[in-house]
């Protein structure tokens, strides 16, 4: 048994780490938010970890692509490091902004473009889980949040089914309840194959653009306050967590 | 030698096929068959072979992308292409990040004078003429910041595209010149609105100083036996501007001595302070750069609401960007820095589908931008501004009038959060201390924004100054957000910190000299964007991303390496002292001497006098289509829907947010939010805003009291406390120099304090902005002043005490009571019905009975807090049916009710205050009846699961289908959802 230790990286914009921080801890890890230049600087940092995570945000604005100065920096300061890190029996995690570093850094393939709409779109998404990473133990479905601008997972046509054939697509966008009570389109983006998320070193890196650390508390979803009269009326209890707590609380379990 | 290097995305064709879309839409006659994008940066700066290679690797990602060194990447066939760049000194975000990426890629710093300029080449095919494109652009650019070139494919295939090198280059003196001021009256006032002559012959923009205050100027300066030098003129104005010592609310207006700031908003603050006791939960108000509340123990929250609307009348994106940004600097910068945890926003437009063309200048060649411009401008840059600064937009509005037409009114606000204390040191006050460094953080100092403060003192018309116009660089200011909350703060490494806005340097110095009692500060240490700046321009700019600390000297090593990790530029500039003045140096040179007290104080004060407005016999406003107009008033683009700007602000990062602003599966846009900002404290904080400029012009009292008691309403419908809830005013003027206006502003003022003390809602910060005006010509050059109508934005902010206890407007359940509280009167002047009808004088204004309303908010508070809501909703604009409309859309289900006997239109469009619609499950109804007894409270009927809203007054009854509400509700904004 022991209680994971989570590095959550910062700076240039990056900016959902807090967040991360509130489920992993929640969750029962011990998580630190440590400056992209703090872990520069320091290259042992690495393996006093279990869990690394590249949170949401808008590092360096988004400027000249997505993730793309950010993953540029990490691929050349931090690659060996990094891989060192991964070859260990590690977790790694890129969520929105983090997705698109780590496919900038080339840790997963393929990339994330504009969405279909060309804007910036905030709602919430459902997830169903198609392929297999400690991220996802038992979970089946998933209803989360998004908020991005550029989440449109795309590859060539051949690397998509290698994708698909290699078992590495972990997450599609699918209608479940928050679409269709919301009466949104089920893919957000226009994201190829409805990919919402895939993993790669067996499972153990999940890159994924909706935001499970936002629907992790019940007063986080958009339709609590109905859920709350709907219980109540019932005669059940107001839970305190919603389905994003999974994932952390998986990742806990990894190393426990 | 420069390099070009241009970057084509292969996959994506979003962004493309939306410029297609857009222009294919405003030029039907066109015929445009595809758009591509090649984004371009000119690195100018030598890099060798092999550098090339390193750069274009860095910058170009294989699965998705392709680049060029050698020429620009153009599609096959095209008929023209058009280049969008900055122009030169125009903030330039992405050219500075590329200019990192390079550095990163080469392992070599740029010099000074070397940088990355990006632009963007727009290739259109199809039948586009020269002239075609030429209007195009300018629906792609905005001409005062940046330049679009031309180039029709058959040009384009002679050869060689030019590099495009916006480099600045200025040749101004670096010495500070002497003012004459001892010359005649009418060359005062020239110098006074037009500025300082130059040497070079040309005004350098207004100062907007009177003559009474120029000739204290002299006076001042003949004691000293000189005259002053051009910093220490442009200085003055800018510490004496209205923008910064909000002159008309501080002089005399007729009896009031002390100004009407300090009687009545002011004046209602410390009389609730007072009342409040020990219950007082105030704990900065009015002095910092933002009002900060106690949420709880161990919590500071702080609001502050700005207006950016003379900026954002010239360039709408960065106007409300910097507009947004700026505001966030009024969180870092209260106390010892809040961490900013919510953005929200306003935007007062004309009517978007206004077709009318009118100009800056009688010679008709600085076109006004149309509505629709201004408003996806002002939607585009907090979107920017807010979504990279990682801050949820919870909340916002839009309202649209033709007396907007001139000059939009864009507010921005952004709410706090700060720890109490560190250790012992409290982190809700400071003060900078003799001895300390002046430190000046951020961004570096350029033309931008001169004269922004005494600009927006000014009208808008054609002398306005391109330079007023900024645009906001958010991740810089990420950065040292980053350090300064996480790190710098924490580590007690500063004694005090403000933001650089309006005024730049010379304000936010002068400001912290105050605290320490003087400064001397040296502007050639001030780090630059690009050289040949006069000293006076370093001085006042307004350039970006600034803030300013004092810094104890011991402090200033450890502080330099945490801000140097996060890539901030940090600098000392100078040194507060204790000398009595504030001294600006050159180098070695003296540019400016001035004591703090004359600078400061030393503004002769002005009695202000105003004209009573005589009221009007007004008509009764006639029923009308009463069946119809529900849907009508629902498809206002004042009362409807606004989903298109909801969706793209995040209001879900840091993971904070309780209620959305898009309530129910229906989404309708809340005028309030929940969040929960702590997350081990079951406490939330409430944001509310109320607005009703369209009373104004009946009566600006009224105005005002329904404005406040608009925001309170939203705030105790979604589950305030009056216990625990604070107001921030937020006027928006026009000619506030004619005696009827300043009549309004005196009656205006006057409903803040009765309505304020009434409730007990105090004011903790407020911000005006008193020239709304814009003069200038229609398409037959005649002259043309428009005022927009005055304005107030109440905001309010409370704390409750269980987040689960949060109300939403959306109905959730069949067979829930629906109950309306409140009285209904005939008061239709200034409401959305009248106005609809093209009514714009008739009827009376809605009036607040504090007393009655008073008891209801509270009893409404007591229903919430023993759980009997299952939703709730205020009325406001459009009255009850438009309430009962709104909550059955959110809630995907119908409503029976049958209502008061009263005039059909009156009791389901007037607009009477203090009215909340409410719904209680079944069996709490006796204990809500209780609850509410001796009100005004009538049962109404129930929720019904049958998706349809049917209204019965008497005999007659109205009926309408949700999906007929649902499709007029989301209509007024549908041509901006593209």
């Amino acid at each position: 048994m022991t209680t994971p230790r989570v590095l959550i990286f910062s700076g240039y914009g990056l900016n959902c780490e807090e967040e991360a921080k509130i489920a992993f801890e929640e969750s029962g890890a011990i998580a630190d938010i440590v400056h992209l230049e703090d872990v520069i600087a320091s290259s042992k940092m690495l393996k006093k970890y279990q869990i690394a995570v590249f949170p949401g945000g808008f590092s360096y604005g988004d400027d000249a692509g997505s993730g793309k100065a950010y993953g540029t920096r990490v691929s050349h300061h931090l690659k060996d490091e990094l891989q060192e890190f991964l070859s260990r029996d590690t977790l790694m995690a890129g969520i929105c902004n983090g997705f698109q570093i780590v496919t900038s850094a080339s840790i997963l393939p393929g990339a994330l473009i504009a969405n279909d709409s060309a804007r910036f779109t905030c709602r919430w998404v459902d997830l169903e889980v198609v392929g297999e990473s400690p991220w996802l133990n038992g979970i089946k479905t998933l209803s989360v949040p998004i908020g991005h601008g550029e989440g449109k997972y795309y590859d060539s046509e051949k690397a998509l089914d290698l994708l698909e054939s290699k078992g590495q697509v972990a997450l599609k966008y699918v209608k479940g309840k928050m679409s269709s009570c919301f009466d949104l389109p089920a893919n957000p983006n226009g994201a190829l194959r409805d990919i919402a998320g895939i993993t790669g070193y067996e499972g153990r890196v999940l890159g994924l653009m909706p935001h499970p650390e936002r629907g992790s508390f019940f007063t986080q979803l958009p339709h609590w306050t109905y859920l709350r009269e709907k219980y109540e009326r019932e005669g059940k209890r107001v839970p305190k967590h919603a389905e994003g707590i999974q994932v952390f609380q998986n990742a806990v379990k990894y190393f426990t | 030698m420069a390099h070009r290097i241009t970057v084509e995305s292969v996959a994506d064709r979003a962004r493309a096929a939306h410029i297609r879309e857009m222009l294919s839409e405003r030029f039907p006659k066109a015929r445009i068959r595809e758009v591509s994008v090649t984004n371009a940066y000119t690195i100018d700066k030598t890099l060798s072979a092999l550098d090339q290679k390193k750069v274009a690797s860095a910058l170009t990602n294989p699965v998705i992308e392709r680049s060029s060194f050698v020429s620009v990447i153009a599609p096959k066939e095209f008929g023209m292409a058009l280049e969008i760049g900055f122009l030169p000194g125009v903030t330039d975000n992405v050219g500075n990040t590329v200019r990192q990426m390079v550095e990163d890629a080469i392992g070599k710093k740029f010099k000074a004078s070397e940088a990355v300029y990006s632009s963007v080449f727009i290739f259109l095919s199809g039948t586009v003429t020269e002239e075609e494109a030429k209007r195009m652009s300018l629906e792609l650019h905005n001409p005062l910041i940046e330049e679009a070139k031309i180039i029709p494919a058959w040009a384009w295939k002679r050869g060689h595209v030019p590099l495009r090198v916006p480099k600045v280059t200025l040749t101004a003196s670096s010495k500070a010149d002497i003012v004459d001021l001892h010359v005649s009256d009418d060359e005062l006032v020239r110098i006074g609105k037009e500025g300082i002559l130059g040497s070079d012959g040309v005004r350098r923009g207004p100062l907007a100083l009177s003559i009474p205050e120029l000739v204290a100027i002299r006076a001042y300066f003949d004691s000293l036996g000189r005259n002053p030098t051009d910093v220490e003129l442009e200085a003055i104005a800018q510490t004496w501007s209205e923008h910064c010592k909000h002159t008309i609310f501080n002089d005399p207006l007729d009896e009031i001595s002390e100004g009407i700031y300090r009687r009545y908003i002011k004046g209602a603050t410390e009389r609730i302070r007072k009342a409040k006791g020990k219950k007082d939960f105030c704990v900065s108000v009015f002095k910092d750069n933002s009002g900060g509340i106690e949420f709880d123990e161990k919590y500071v929250v702080t609001h502050k609401m700005e207006t950016h609307n003379s900026p954002s009348a010239l360039d709408p994106y960065g106007g409300a960007m910097t507009g947004i940004v700026g505001v966030n600097r009024d969180t870092l910068g209260f106390g010892l820095g809040a961490k900013p945890i919510a953005n929200l926003y306003g935007f007062c437009v004309g009517r978007p589908d206004e077709k009318r063309t009118l100009y800056r200048n009688k010679e008709k060649t600085a076109e006004l931008l149309p509505p629709r411009r201004i408003l996806e401008g002002v939607v585009r840059g907090i979107n920017a501004g807010g979504n990279q600064s990682g801050i949820p937009t919870p909340l916002g509005f839009v309202y649209t009038d033709d007396s907007y037409r001139g000059k939009p009114l864009v507010f921005a606000g952004t709410v706090g959060l700060v720890p109490k204390k560190k250790g012992a040191r409290p982190l809700y006050t400071k003060k900078a201390k003799a001895g300390d460094y002046i430190v000046m953080i951020g961004g570096r100092v350029g033309l931008d924004g001169i004269h922004g403060a005494t600009f927006s003192s000014e009208d808008l018309k054609s002398g306005s100054p391109a330079t007023a116009v900024q645009i906001g660089d958010p991740i810089t200011q990420k950065r040292f957000s980053d350090a300064l909350i996480r790190e710098v703060r924490d580590a007690g490494l500063y004694n005090s910190i403000t933001d650089n806005g309006a005024g730049g340097l010379s304000s936010s110095v002068g400001e912290m000299a105050e605290q320490s009692g003087g400064c001397v500060v040296d502007l050639a240490k001030v780090p630059l964007k690009y050289p040949g700046l006069s000293p006076w321009q370093i001085w006042i700019s307004e350039s970006q991303e600034r803030m300013t600390l004092s810094v104890p000297k011991k402090s200033w090593k450890k502080m330099k390496a945490l801000f140097d990790k996060h890539g901030v530029e940090a600098t000392v500039i100078g040194e507060f002292t204790q000398s009595g003045s504030c001294v600006v140096t050159y180098g070695t040179k003296k540019v400016m001497d001035i004591g703090l007290e004359f600078l400061h104080d030393g503004r002769p004060k002005r009695q202000q006098e105003s004209k009573e407005v005589e009221k009007i016999e007004r008509a009764p406003v006639p029923a009308k289509d009463v069946q119809h107009m529900l849907p009508t008033l629902l498809a206002s683009p004042n009362i409807g829907s606004y989903a298109f700007i909801s969706r793209q602000y995040d209001h879900e990062v840091q993971g904070t947010s309780v209620t959305k602003p898009l309530q129910g599966p229906g989404g309708v846009n809340a005028d309030a939010a929940v969040l929960k900002p702590v997350p081990d404290s079951n406490k939330a904080i409430v944001l509310s805003h109320g607005y009703a400029p369209s009373y104004s012009e009946h009566d600006a009292y009224a105005m005002a009291a329904a404005s406040i008691d608009t925001a309170v309403r939203n705030a105790v419908a979604s589950g305030a406390s009056l216990s625990h809830l604070a107001i921030l005013d937020n006027f928006c003027w026009s000619s506030s120099l004619d005696s009827k206006r300043l009549y309004q502003l005196r009656r205006a003022a006057e409903a803040c304090y009765d309505t304020a003390v009434a409730y007990g809602t105090p004011y903790i910060s407020g911000k005006d902005s008193m020239f709304n005006d814009f003069r200038g010509y229609d398409d037959k050059s005649n002259p043309i002043h428009i005022s927009a109508m005055p304005t107030l934005l109440v905001s309010a902010i409370g704390v409750m005490k269980d987040v689960k206890k949060t109300v939403t407007m959306d109905v959730n359940h069949a067979g829930d009571v629906v109950y309306l509280l409140g009285d209904t009167e005939e008061e239709f002047g200034g409401s959305e019905y009248a106005r609809l009808l093209g009514l714009h004088e008739a009827g009376d204004v809605p009036q607040v009975d504090l007393t009655e309303n008073l008891k209801t908010y509270r009893a409404l508070e007591k229903a919430v807090d023993a759980r009997l809501v299952s939703a709730a909703l205020g009325l406001s604009r459009g009255g009850l049916a438009v309430a009962a409309a709104k909550m059955c859309i959110a809630g995907g289900r119908g409503m029976s009710l049958s209502l008061p006997k009263k005039a059909p239109h009156v009791i389901l469009y007037s607009e009477s205050q203090g009215r909340i619609l409410v719904t209680v499950p079944k069996a709490k109804a006796k204990k809500f009846e209780e609850l509410t007894k001796g009100l005004a409270r009538v049962k109404l009927g129930t929720v019904i699961e049958e998706k349809n809203l049917s209204l019965a007054v008497g005999d007659l009854s109205f009926s309408w289908s949700l999906s007929e509400l649902s499709r007029a509700y989301t209509k007024p904004f549908k041509k901006f959802e593209v």
